[in-house]
């Protein structure tokens, strides 16, 4: 069996594919007349060149540590969840409902009680193409992305009708009550006279990320489920010779799944500064999450550095539109190249640089 | 004899996969007009030198000389060019596709196929006649038989006008009747001056059909040798590196109590096929049974409705109790509950996970046993690693590290961790599919013993197999399976191949008599 060794796999290829997106984002640059290198300069200063743009870093990072969870997860069982997306929005409904609906008196009981209904909420989404995946065989890719519009219409049916207060401009929620704000990090900083983070959203939730993110790692490796997850994930045939149930892991999975994308409700809705819910509030953390954990090779610690990566591409991107007359959409641009070589097209630079190991014979191969 | 340019001549190759040499230095000479056996163990080469003359891979060192002419190949293009015609071990066929349409695939003259079909049409009729190699040009390949797919593949090398025909393991799929079939087709292929390259690993296909055979070892061509100048017992020796017991060493079985008792089952299957008819049988402990037949007569079905992951009608019962068949509690878990313990017939899909390690995979189906279990929570990972390394020593598993995966192991050690995981619940039933499929010589001979222990410790065995050799080796009784029934049961020493191949043709039992 040949095959590359695994640093290649895990560092190598997605460095080669992040400079193959510089490269090209180099080009779109110049093609604009700016400097790509003042660009680069830009972007890193604005993503952490303060301990603000740290802050915000963070907190973009927070909310692809649980987009990209929920993708691995579903991944480990060979199941695609793309609906994050949509996960994301209902997780909100659900945190927005119970933090306006319940006047908690301590923001820890509100993060217990919102949280538990982001996931359920979450879950709760991916229940109906997850029993039409694991009873009837409609592809999860299909229904999880048109859940995702379904999502972002009930969304805006909420936000513009039950969720918005009398009188208010915006569709979006009413801001939640002051006792169900999640401490900043600044807020933190500044018990110790510190001004870290400074306006930042970056918030508590940001722990519950890493504790996710160990949860997932012992679900994974260390449970009897994971166990499971994966012998379905790899083979199927198999799976069921050992007596495990395709439809109640599939089920279960993507219900876990579901409810990590949703809890990253906390972070958005429940952690930001003026907390509320607005119809824009997955912000395409669901899709960027499919990267990040393709890129993590979904693996917790990877999805934390992919996660980083990622925040700090969103907001070293922001301050550079911010800073420059470089337009927004060109960010947008640069981002989605990343996207899209670190995700999509992932395969196309490790299949050459499998082949070139192979042919320098440096490949590991096992003796029989 | 000298004056006549071998067909094939390989000087010298060699090819290495990172640190493992796959081929050394080996040479070869292939006559014209003979038919050549290349025999090894799985791993020891045989594939790789194939590849290589086929233009998969390219040699390190070496040179190919065809027809005397030094030949380069770098690509199947080239090989076909050359004359070189490959008869995959997986036929490579499209399934919705026509004889006719897959034979000219790749070979099409044109852009417009009418033509190369009707010349092709032609050519296949004369190929017919000359060769006694009759399909239907019109069939559909996922219509036909495996015997028929496997001529399809002959017949695309000869349209290629292939004067070497390689054959890698062509017997693994068919019957006894198909294979003899092929054999006469090769015959007649040789007759007519064509050079035919066997890869095997059945001793006695070597011994049946070819003239010259080459044994490999390690990487290495040990020994080149006229096959009317051998047997089996020396080939196996000369395979294997030491002495090999070809017949399973075992004193008469002493059955007692009926352990399983299978009573009219039936399956429907979901396009109204019956694939089981009323099969009824018992297996008592301390015997073997075993189910001989071609596969895909209800075999499989049997193994998987035992196994509790088929839905079936009708009666089983262990140690007198009633078996669910259909019901929540028909899955592998609960058989494996009541003592009924599976080595499947294959173990690439269902016996192993392939990107597990030997450890994950020795818990595999029992993988809620409290001994693998840390607390309620969590696995224990160190008991499982530790429960494997035991059973990978006693199995003599090689190499014996439970933390590299399934699929790095050869067919033969992986079925040994199957075998292992499966022998050591100490099952009161052990079902057996295909022990061997794949498997080579020495693990052949492991397995045997173990299955032989088992059934000594006074449990009870239902082997199924199509190797007519090992059903025959290894069975107290013999039951013969064709289109989902039972066509009889025989005791071992009062059968032959002979009446036992009849009953797998579907032969009833009066007819034989």
């Amino acid at each position: 069996m040949d095959k590359m060794p695994k640093w290649a796999d895990v560092v190598l290829v997605p460095v080669v594919s992040l400079l193959l997106a510089a490269i090209i984002s180099a080009i779109v640059f110049l093609a604009i007349g700016q400097n790509p290198w003042e660009a680069l300069k830009l972007m890193a200063y604005g993503a952490v060149g303060t301990s603000d743009f740290l802050g915000y870093t963070l907190f973009y990072a927070t909310n692809f540590i649980f987009t990209g969870l929920a993708v691995a997860v579903a991944f480990h069982a060979s199941l695609f969840n793309i609906g994050g997306e949509g996960q994301v929005l209902l997780g909100g409904l659900g945190a927005a409902i119970v933090v306006l609906l319940v006047p908690w008196p301590h923001w820890t009981l509100a993060l217990i009680a919102g949280g538990t209904a982001a996931a359920l909420f979450g879950a709760l989404w991916v229940v109906i193409p997850a029993y039409l995946q694991a009873r009837r065989g409609s592809h999860i890719v299909i229904t999880t992305i048109m859940f995702n519009f379904m999502a972002s219409g009930l969304l805006v049916y909420m936000l513009a009708g039950p969720l918005k207060p009398e009188g208010q401009q915006q569709v979006a929620s009413g801001l939640f009550p002051e006792a169900s704000k999640l401490p900043s990090l600044n807020d933190i900083a500044e018990m110790f006279g510190s001004d870290m983070f400074g306006r930042s959203p970056v918030n508590i939730s940001i722990f519950i990320a890493i504790l996710a993110c160990v949860a997932v790692w012992a679900l994974i490796w260390h449970t009897r489920l994971g166990y499971q997850i994966r012998a379905l994930g790899k083979s199927e045939s198999a799976a069921k010779y050992a007596g495990i149930s395709a439809v109640n892991i599939t089920m279960i999975t993507l219900l876990i799944s579901g409810a990590l994308a949703g809890m990253m409700a906390i972070n958005n809705t429940m952690g930001i500064n003026s907390p509320q819910l607005v119809d824009n509030a997955a912000g395409g953390a669901g899709f960027i999450g499919i990267a990040v954990a393709l890129m993590g090779r979904n693996h917790p610690v990877g999805i934390v550095i992919a996660a980083l990566l990622f925040g700090a591409l969103y907001q070293g991107g922001a301050e550079l539109a911010a800073a420059t007359d470089v337009q927004v959409q060109i960010v947008i641009v640069i981002q989605a190249l990343v996207i899209m070589f670190t995700g999509a097209l992932d395969e196309m630079v490790r299949s050459p640089i499998e082949k070139l190991f192979l042919r320098f014979g440096r490949g590991t191969a096992v003796e029989e | 004899m000298s004056e006549i340019a071998p067909a094939i001549e390989l000087v010298g190759i060699s090819k290495a996969f990172g640190p493992v040499q796959a081929n050394k230095d080996i040479s070869i000479r292939v006559m014209p007009g003979t038919i050549h056996g290349i025999i090894g163990e799985n791993g020891a080469g045989k594939s790789t030198l194939m590849s290589i003359l086929y233009g998969f891979y390219k040699a390190d060192a070496g040179e190919i000389f065809i027809s005397g002419q030094k030949t380069v190949i770098p690509d199947s293009q080239a090989a076909i060019a050359a004359g070189i015609g490959m008869v995959f071990q997986h036929f490579k066929l499209v399934q919705n596709f026509s004889v006719l349409e897959n034979v000219v695939l790749g070979a099409e003259d044109g852009a417009l196929l009418r033509p190369s079909l009707a010349k092709a049409r032609k050519q296949l009729k004369s190929l017919a006649e000359e060769y006694e190699l009759n399909v239907d040009p019109d069939a559909i390949i996922q219509d036909i038989g495996v015997g028929m797919q496997q001529r399809v593949e002959i017949l695309k090398a000869l349209y290629r006008q292939a004067d070497i025909l390689i054959l890698d393991e062509p017997t693994g799929v068919l019957t006894p009747a198909e294979a003899d079939q092929l054999f006469r087709i090769l015959g007649r292929l040789k007759e007519e001056g064509k050079t035919i390259i066997l890869i095997t690993h059945k001793l006695r296909e070597i011994m049946d059909i070819t003239d010259t055979v080459s044994v490999m070892r390690r990487g290495e061509m040990t020994s080149t040798v006229k096959t009317s100048e051998t047997n089996p017992a020396d080939l196996a020796e000369r395979m294997v590196g030491r002495k090999v017991l070809l017949r399973v060493d075992k004193v008469p079985a002493q059955p007692k109590d009926v352990i399983l008792e299978v009573k009219d089952l039936n399956i429907t299957d979901e396009k109204g096929v019956h694939r089981l008819k009323g099969v009824s049988f018992n297996v008592r402990a301390g015997e073997i049974l075993g189910i001989a037949g071609v596969s895909g007569n209800g075999q499989s079905e049997l193994l998987e409705v035992l196994g509790g992951y088929e839905k079936a009608t009708g009666e089983i019962l262990l140690n007198g109790e009633a078996i669910d068949l259909t019901g929540a509690f028909s899955d592998g878990q609960s058989r494996r509950a009541r003592g009924i313990a599976h080595v499947p017939e294959d173990r690439q899909h269902e016996g192993l996970i392939m990107d597990f390690t030997a450890a994950e995979n020795t818990a595999f189906g029992y993988h809620h046993d409290p001994k693998y279990q840390r607390n309620r929570l969590l696995m224990d990972n160190a008991a499982i690693m530790k429960d494997a390394q035991e059973k990978m020593d006693r199995f003599d598993v090689r190499p014996p590290n439970p933390m590299l995966a399934a699929k790095n192991f050869s067919g033969g050690n992986q079925q040994k961790v199957v075998v292992a995981r499966e022998i050591e619940r100490d099952p009161d039933l052990l079902l057996v599919g295909q022990p061997t499929r794949g498997v080579d010589i020495g693990a052949i001979e492991f397995i045997h013993q173990q299955i032989v222990a088992l059934r000594d410790a006074g449990k009870a065995i239902l082997l199924v197999s199509v190797e007519l050799d090992e059903i025959m080796g290894l069975s107290d009784r013999i039951a013969v399976m064709f289109d989902g029934q039972i066509m009889g049961e025989r005791l071992p020493a009062e059968t032959d191949e002979k009446e036992l191949g009849l009953m797998m043709a579907g032969v009833t039992d009066g007819e034989t008599a």
